[in-house]
């Protein structure tokens, strides 16, 4: 039986009710299962929870059983090294270090990749070009190896932690286990999302069946999200627990142990970074198969892909600085000895190197734009201006790069020869990067701009207007951004040093969705003055793409380490002390050589992926060539 | 085969070059290793248990942190004080008695309002009083071998030579070797969770948050639960967000949470 058979009608309100009707139905299911668990929807008001768990908990002196919570929940456990299990010849710490990196690698690869798949699908749908959905079908085929290689290494995971850290599993799960379980279940639920959205893909390729497609892969999203959403609770209740005591006794109450402090700026830090970090390596699979191809067609092919692919890394990119900022406020509001020790204290040198980085990242997704402008003659009139954007990026790197102070021991002091540098000290502190990076993501999206409008010209009469309109807003708002970081940051108090970094954001984002406007309407039915070739690019510029998956790859590495070791020698932050031979913070070359590991396997696995697809596809073609 | 081949070499040299960096470029500090766990021999004490005494006491008891922070803006940062303390000895403004740094910080904590740092006075003072609670009365109570730990904290911190002695003696078994019993009336609450350090209200006198005084007249309960619960919710007038700890509806027992809203609801 078709799929297409089960929907009658056709008409557009009843495929819009039926998407409606299947996310309530999954939704009323979810909300049932949390009820039993005694979660709270999302959204509830927090002065009511707060009451409900008030009235749960019972203080001591109070009229209830003062021991009812401790005989339910015991406190964390105080353990010595002898409760760490040692395998021999295996570090557990370094083990679990890999493995958990690498699950997170490729956790973060599946959930992006279905987002992307189902944005290019909807827009294949909408302008009715197969390329749209040809290609959101390669990504969807890439992905699906490396969902079964998240799973293994998510199980690898389970068995790691239970080997080698059995006591802090225990005190987890004692809390947590509600949502461990309903996390397998939705991982059966994604799963069969995940198999029959790439199976069924052909089969329900055109009319209605293509919105029940669309509908899966929507809920293949939502549940996905909500998984990782899962996985966030866990590791941000170790960074700032909620709903225990100070002893680590268990309140009773799930909901707050998941609605911590640091949970809702980790789910969009992460949802952000996976969308970027889900087109650099798309847009690296793009490049190596456009090196690889035969054909002009297919050169042709893999070229847009990997346009596509580095668009979406960029859209997901810009808005990252800002999410990063919120989640390192939140630690600062969380605790300020842990905003400390990540910010000022030996961690702080991290930051340098992610600097280095995040700017390898941003002249490489420009680099690539830069290169992208030779696929039209047309270019040539910008090209000039290409230097003096590169010099600000560069520039505005450097500031990006520099350290301030750093809270030392006075024998690290002695060895680093003092705090902080007297002339670039001033570059170091948060206003002078805010305004770094708000004008680096300025120039990034003039880059595209240019890039935007290199194989045309606007015919619109008031064009001039436009572009003076344009040219006024980019200098409006890097004066605005420059006042307020260099005024409010240098000369006022710390109210308004902070706060004016919330006015530099809104300039940048009003350059980006003002001149976007601008230009969408001021190039409406513009002239072709050359056409854009796609596959004319040189091959250089393909390595741009893999700097951005390689640098990304390490730089989540990197931030990993750091999210998970600013908790020092706590397994749950002043809760739950680690005390396993390991419990030390290691040296910066320490963590960067676990990490580089990390990513020499990671990319082997990937390029094991690549080859995958790579053969799978010849077979489909030797198929078709002989039908 | 070739393209394979350079593009594998290209990737590992990328993340070689990332490697070599964070190696060879970047000073590699080491970090110091977990602190002991063991209980506090004042006898005994070595200057580098004393000092995280004061950590932990900045960080918790003493409440430093809740102003002292770079979100509020309320108080000065105190990361470098260990260092400008002499600098603000030569102060023309300074009229105390402390002749070094470590009796200035001393003096600060036991007189907040002897020298108070342009910008961080009451309104309308001209920065002759200081906002800051002395730290060893009233609901922080801090003694004498407790602030002497939080100097040397400020100094070792600041990378100058700690001056502070240790404790010879052990001093006698506190109240706080014990957990504190459940608050009783609103003032117990009140002194308890030093709402007095910021707001005026049960006989203190704090000047950074709003009066409260009076604030039953003005406001209903719900408000009350939600500002103590959730304070950024609603924001009086005047004063910035983020200044008030939200954590207060975790820390505080459930019956001592009804006492200071009925006493904050009696208070007109």
């Amino acid at each position: 039986m078709r799929l297409s058979s089960i929907v009658v009608k056709k008409n557009l309100l009843l495929k819009m009710g039926f998407t409606v009707a299947l996310f309530f139905f999954v939704s009323l299911f979810a909300f049932q299962f949390l009820e039993s668990t005694k979660f709270f929807p999302i959204g509830v008001d927090t002065v009511y929870a707060a009451e409900q768990a008030v009235t749960a908990e019972k203080p001591a002196g109070a009229e209830a059983k003062p021991d009812a919570k401790k005989e339910e929940y015991q406190p964390a456990p105080k353990l010595t090294e002898k409760d760490y299990p040692q395998v021999k010849g295996i570090n557990g710490r370094i083990m679990a270090w890999l493995v958990a990196q690498l699950h997170l690698w490729f956790a973060a690869f599946v959930l992006a990749v279905p987002i992307l798949v189902f944005i290019v699908e909807i827009i294949g749908m909408a302008t009715k070009d197969k390329r749209y959905d040809k290609m959101a079908y390669e990504f969807i085929k890439v992905s699906l190896t490396a969902y079964s290689i998240t799973a293994v290494f998510g199980g690898l995971l389970l068995f790691t932690l239970v080997i080698f850290y059995p006591d802090f599993m225990r005190y987890m799960a004692n809390i947590f286990s509600p949502t461990m379980l309903a996390y397998a279940f939705l991982f059966f639920a994604e799963s069969a999302c995940l198999y029959i959205y790439y199976y069924g893909w052909h089969a329900m390729e055109e009319g209605t069946a293509k919105w029940v497609h669309l509908t899966i892969g929507w809920m293949l999203n939502i549940i996905g999200t909500v998984l990782m959403f899962l996985a966030n609770a866990w590791v941000s209740f170790m960074m700032s627990p909620h709903g225990v005591d100070a002893a680590g006794v268990f309140e009773g109450n799930i909901w707050h142990a998941i609605h911590n402090h640091l949970w809702n700026p980790l789910n969009l830090h992460r949802t952000v970074a996976n969308v970027a970090y889900g087109g650099s390596i798309i847009g690296a699979y793009a490049a190596y198969k456009f090196l690889s191809a035969r054909n002009t067609e297919e050169k042709a092919h893999y070229d847009w892909m990997g346009y596509t692919a580095n668009f979406i890394a960029i859209c997901g990119l810009l808005p990252l600085p800002f999410a990063g900022y919120w989640l390192i406020a939140e630690i600062y509001a969380y605790s300020q000895q842990m905003g400390i020790t990540l910010m000022g204290g030996v961690f702080a040198w991290l930051f340098i190197i992610q600097a280095v980085l995040i700017g390898a990242l941003f002249l490489s997704v420009n680099y690539y734009l830069w290169c992208g402008m030779e696929r039209s003659k047309g270019a040539e009139r910008y090209t000039k201006y290409i230097k003096y954007i590169a010099f600000v990026i560069v520039a505005c790197f450097l500031v990006w790069f520099t350290p301030h102070t750093l809270i030392m021991t006075p024998g690290e002091l002695k060895a680093l020869g003092g705090p902080y540098h007297k002339y670039l000290g001033p570059l170091g502190i948060m206003p002078a990067k805010n305004t770094a990076v708000n004008i680096m993501l300025i120039f990034t999206f003039l880059s595209f701009l240019l890039y935007r409008r290199c194989n045309k010209i606007a015919t619109v009469s008031w064009a001039p207007i436009g572009n003076a309109i344009q040219a006024a807003i980019f200098v409006a708002a890097i004066i605005n951004i420059c006042i307020l970081g260099i005024y409010y940051g240098y000369f006022t108090n710390t109210v308004l040093k902070v706060g004016s970094s919330v006015p530099q954001v809104a300039s940048t984002l009003f350059v980006i969705i003002s001149c976007m406007i601008i230009d969408v309407f001021m190039f409406k039915g513009a002239k072709e003055v050359a056409p854009l070739q796609w596959g004319k690019i040189p091959d250089r510029s393909q390595y741009a793409l893999f700097i951005l998956a390689v640098s990304f790859t390490w730089l989540m590495g990197l931030m990993g380490f750091i999210r998970s070791a600013i908790r020092q020698h706590w397994h749950v932050y002043t809760v739950f002390r680690d005390n396993s031979p390991d419990a030390f913070t290691p040296t910066i070359g320490y963590a960067t050589k676990v990490v580089s590991i990390g990513v020499i396997i990671f990319m082997a696995i990937v390029i094991f992926i690549f080859w995958l697809a790579h053969i799978s596809g010849k077979k489909n073609v030797s198929q078709g060539a002989h039908h | 085969m070739k393209t394979f081949l350079k593009v594998v070499i290209f990737s590992v040299a990328v993340i070689l070059f990332y490697a070599f960096y964070a190696n060879v470029m970047i000073p590699q500090v080491r970090p110091a290793p977990p602190p002991a766990e063991a209980k506090l021999d004042m006898g005994s004490l070595t200057m580098e248990q004393f000092i995280h005494m004061g950590d932990e006491i900045f960080h918790g008891k003493g409440t430093c942190e809740l102003c002292h922070n770079p979100v509020g803006g309320r108080a000065p940062l105190l990361d470098q004080v260990g260092k400008i303390a002499e600098e603000r000895i030569k102060d023309p403004r300074y009229k105390g008695k402390a002749k070094t740094g470590e009796e200035y910080i001393r003096e600060s904590m036991k007189e907040p309002s002897t020298f108070v740092v342009a910008g961080f006075g009451v309104k309308g003072t001209n920065d002759t009083q200081s906002p800051m609670p002395v730290v060893t009365s009233g609901a922080i109570g801090l003694k004498d071998f407790e602030v002497d730990a939080v100097i040397a904290y400020f100094q070792q911190k600041a990378g100058v030579t700690v001056t502070v002695q240790l404790p010879k003696e052990t001093p006698k078994a506190t109240e706080e070797t014990h957990v504190a019993d459940p608050a009783k009336s609103g003032e117990e609450v009140v002194t308890k969770y030093g709402c007095g350090a910021c707001h005026k209200i049960a006989g203190q006198q704090g000047a950074l948050g709003p009066d409260l005084t009076k604030i039953g007249a003005k406001k209903n309960k719900d408000y009350l639960r939600r500002a103590v619960l959730n304070p950024n919710a609603d924001i009086a007038p005047g004063f910035p967000a983020g200044m008030m700890p939200p954590d207060f509806g975790t820390k505080m027992l459930s019956g001592e949470f009804e006492i200071l809203i009925d006493y904050m609801v009696k208070s007109k």
